[in-house]
């Protein structure tokens, strides 16, 4: 088992788009091999061999699993750092976008305006699956605006987050 | 997690909320944001015919630190030169708001900020001196 890259401990192709399936398959399979009820009688050290290859698996199976993490992850094996806290110098045109829709938020939460909120979502949503559909592009050639389309969906999933709890509290 | 009494300050009763013109020739405008927690800042600082900041406008939407971080700055900001403003560091504005060490990615949001500010004002007085 190749514990060193997260795509060949489940078999599959090192790239962006992956087969969620076969994902979840492989993981599950790996899980039921190294289940603590298998390693009752075993030796201490394969006991904690087991737990520590059930706690890889977890921790690979959710970075694949979400779109962001599996593209941060991808640009780490290139050796290209994401800079999540240190790099602030987003494009204008993007943080204007930013910033509008969360003044369009702001103003649904007043309204307590859920259809707003939702069109909105959709919108952002929309919006990510471009960065993600350009992410594959840009992995092969050039790692530097691949680094910026994640930094860039970073933005998304936590404006994205915020709506969802908008929309929870609005319909409580 | 326990805001200190200054964060809540400037976070209750923020300095300096707003808009400038930003085409204005003597606005300059730094627009930045975090990718960890998703903020997002514009500050905005004017000079006067000296070359010294006489306003300074925030508009900010995160949390509480990086919202009186960006206060606290458009405070500082008035009176200094483009040059003082540029050396504002982000351990000063950390240190005034006695912000905890997971927070301090806001206070570095908001020197970012001046000094993207401070660079888009600087090349537009460069852009205009070249033009006359």
């Amino acid at each position: 088992m190749d514990t060193q890259n997260y795509f060949r401990l489940f078999d599959l192709p090192v790239q962006y788009d992956i087969d969620l399936q076969a994902l979840q398959g492989n993981y599950r399979k790996i899980q039921a091999e190294v289940h603590p009820d298998k390693f009752v009688t075993a030796s201490s050290s394969e006991r904690l061999q087991s737990m520590q290859t059930a706690t890889l698996t977890n921790e690979a199976y959710q970075t694949l699993k979400h779109p962001t993490a599996r593209a941060r992850y991808l640009l780490q094996l290139q050796g290209v750092e994401t800079l999540q806290d240190s790099n602030t110098a987003m494009p204008a045109d993007f943080l204007m976008s930013q910033m509008e829709w969360r003044e369009a938020m702001e103003e649904a939460q007043y309204a307590k305006d859920v259809g707003a909120l939702e069109a909105l979502l959709s919108t952002i949503q929309n919006a990510g699956k471009s960065l993600q559909a350009a992410f594959a592009q840009a992995l092969a050639n050039d790692a530097q605006a691949a680094s910026q389309l994640v930094r860039k969906l970073s933005f998304i999933d936590k404006i994205s987050a915020d709506i969802h709890d908008m929309i929870s509290r609005l319909e409580d | 997690m326990a805001y200190s009494d200054k964060v809540l300050d400037h976070y209750e009763n923020p300095r300096n909320v707003g808009s400038l013109d930003k085409n204005a020739s003597n606005v300059g405008t730094g627009m930045v944001g975090a990718p960890a927690c998703g903020d997002v800042m514009k500050l905005q600082i004017q000079v006067n015919e000296a070359g010294i900041i006489e306003d300074a406008k925030f508009k900010t939407y995160g949390c509480g630190s990086a919202i009186a971080s960006s206060s606290l700055v458009t405070e500082w900001l008035k009176g200094k030169t483009l040059d003082q403003a540029a050396e504002i560091k982000n351990s000063a504005i950390a240190e005034e708001l006695a912000l905890p060490p997971v927070k301090i990615h806001c206070s570095v949001l908001a020197e970012d900020a001046i000094k993207a500010a401070v660079a888009d004002l600087k090349s537009k007085q460069h852009g205009s001196k070249e033009a006359a």
